[in-house]
């Protein structure tokens, strides 16, 4: 099947986006199940976006392993 | 955009663990995970910390049964047109695969997108009947689609399914010793991470979401033979970026909306309870099961048997590696697929195929 991969949301009109996947592939996205900005990245599957992705969060969990690796 | 590959950081991670001197079987449900752990080796640098992990019933293609697929090529062969997800076409039925069926001349289609089979119903004026499998992950996508009052033409033939009531069947079953398990990231974006309290609560067992890239997976290990090692029993999450506990609100709504839990078996597995997702009454009429009650009225009462000497019942129960079914890489292999695990790109039998390194051991499983 297809995986859930993540994209840049580059433009938005109503319930569609159109989204950078990155490697010069741009697809257009269903955003209607989250709710996102253009600039956001989301985790797209099957057509349609599935959550936004934290780019806070995901800056919080590399600084935590390193943490928790150099604890042993 | 993020980091989740450094190298230095996966060996930090793999030498903790081999200093902790474990001995831990693992399992996870997802063919991305597999994906992951097979094509960056990681099971081979897991293997000598004493780690294995097995993939369950995560691959959506491989859990569905023959009767399901039989159900599609009843359709296609009395003229209706069949869409689906890539992977789904070659699978084998017992009378022959959705692939084979087209090369004589049956309307399938292979999409991308359930948005694609709508187009295509409202492009052609044909009946169009969308094969929706998938976990909670796909499954909002169909929901939603049939809230938006899709063309008269257009039905599903649904076969999704819940993955936490196949992971207590899993445990009930009791068939491996499973210390620990790496949930599932994209199906825990959707559902949250609430659903597995519970799971840990009744079986006493730790449990990890995990992401995809290579030093999420490594990192939910870590988590989790960190876990056994405490007797912690409960659920962390690895993969906050995306996961959240509530899980993807408004996806959930919509699978509330449309679907209700029915009993469905699993392939490998009996049945198990609530873990089909059947479409409520109020969409009967894009219901390809109750539209075409007629022309599927012939599978009524029928057994279907998939390849006899196929293990993907073992294999989707963490009891088998791909290389110990006699078939593997010899009858079986991805351009002549005996059973769905070959043919998925989720399946343990593919992936394992197509990066791994060990040679089939041709001992009889
Ligand atoms: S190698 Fe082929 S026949 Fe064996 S379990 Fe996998 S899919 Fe089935």
């Amino acid at each position: 099947m297809c995986l859930a991969i993540p994209g840049r949301v580059v433009e938005k009109r109503g319930e569609l986006a159109r989204v950078d996947f990155g490697d010069g592939t741009l697809r257009e996205v269903d955003v209607s199940l989250v709710e996102v900005e253009v600039g956001q990245y989301v985790i797209v599957h099957a057509g349609f976006a599935i959550q936004v992705l934290d780019e806070e969060e995901a800056r919080e969990s590399l600084r935590l392993w390193q943490e928790l690796l150099s604890q042993g | 955009m993020f980091r989740f590959r450094d190298r230095e950081t996966a060996g930090r991670i793999v030498e903790g663990l081999r200093k902790m001197g474990l001995n831990l079987f693992l399992m996870h449900v997802c063919g991305t995970h597999q994906d992951t752990l097979v094509r960056y080796g990681l099971d081979r640098l897991l293997e000598p910390c004493g780690i294995k992990i097995r993939q369950g019933p995560g691959c959506p293609v491989c859990v569905t049964t023959q009767r399901e697929i039989e159900e599609a090529l009843a359709l296609a062969r009395r003229g209706k047109l069949v869409a689906t997800f890539g992977d789904m076409v070659g699978v084998p039925g017992e009378s022959g695969s959705l692939a084979g069926l087209r090369g004589e001349g049956a309307d399938v289609r292979v999409v991308y997108s359930i948005r694609d089979a709508v187009g295509l119903a409202e492009r052609t004026g044909k009946e169009v009947v969308f094969l929706a499998i998938g976990f909670e992950t796909t499954a909002p996508s169909t929901a939603i689609t049939l809230l938006r009052d899709p063309p008269p033409n257009f039905s599903v033939l649904c076969c999704h399914r819940y993955i936490p009531p196949a992971i207590r069947a899993l445990l009930d079953m009791g068939e491996t010793r499973v210390q620990g398990l790496i949930e599932p990231g994209h199906v825990s974006t959707v559902i949250g991470t609430r659903p597995y309290e519970e799971i840990a609560e009744r079986y006493r067992i730790p449990q990890v979401v995990a992401g995809f890239e290579p030093l999420d997976l490594l990192m939910g290990v870590y988590l989790l033979a960190k876990m056994v090692q405490r007797g912690e029993v409960g659920v962390r999450n690895e993969y906050t970026r995306s996961v959240r506990p509530e899980g993807n609100v408004r996806a959930l709504k919509a699978m509330g909306e449309v679907f209700e839990p029915v009993d469905v078996d699993w392939r490998g597995f009996p049945v198990i309870p609530g873990s089909g997702m059947a479409l409520r009454e109020e969409f009967e009429e894009h219901d390809a099961r109750k539209r075409y009650e007629d022309e599927l009225r012939e599978l009524e009462g029928k057994e279907f048997r998939a390849h006899p000497s196929c293990r993907c019942d073992r294999v989707l129960r963490g009891l088998l590696d791909p290389p110990d079914c006699p078939l593997f890489g010899r009858v079986c292999t991805p351009r002549s697929p005996v059973g769905p695990c070959m043919v998925s790109s989720e399946g343990s039998c593919a992936i394992e195929y197509k990066y791994g390194r060990r040679e089939p051991s041709g001992q009889p499983a």
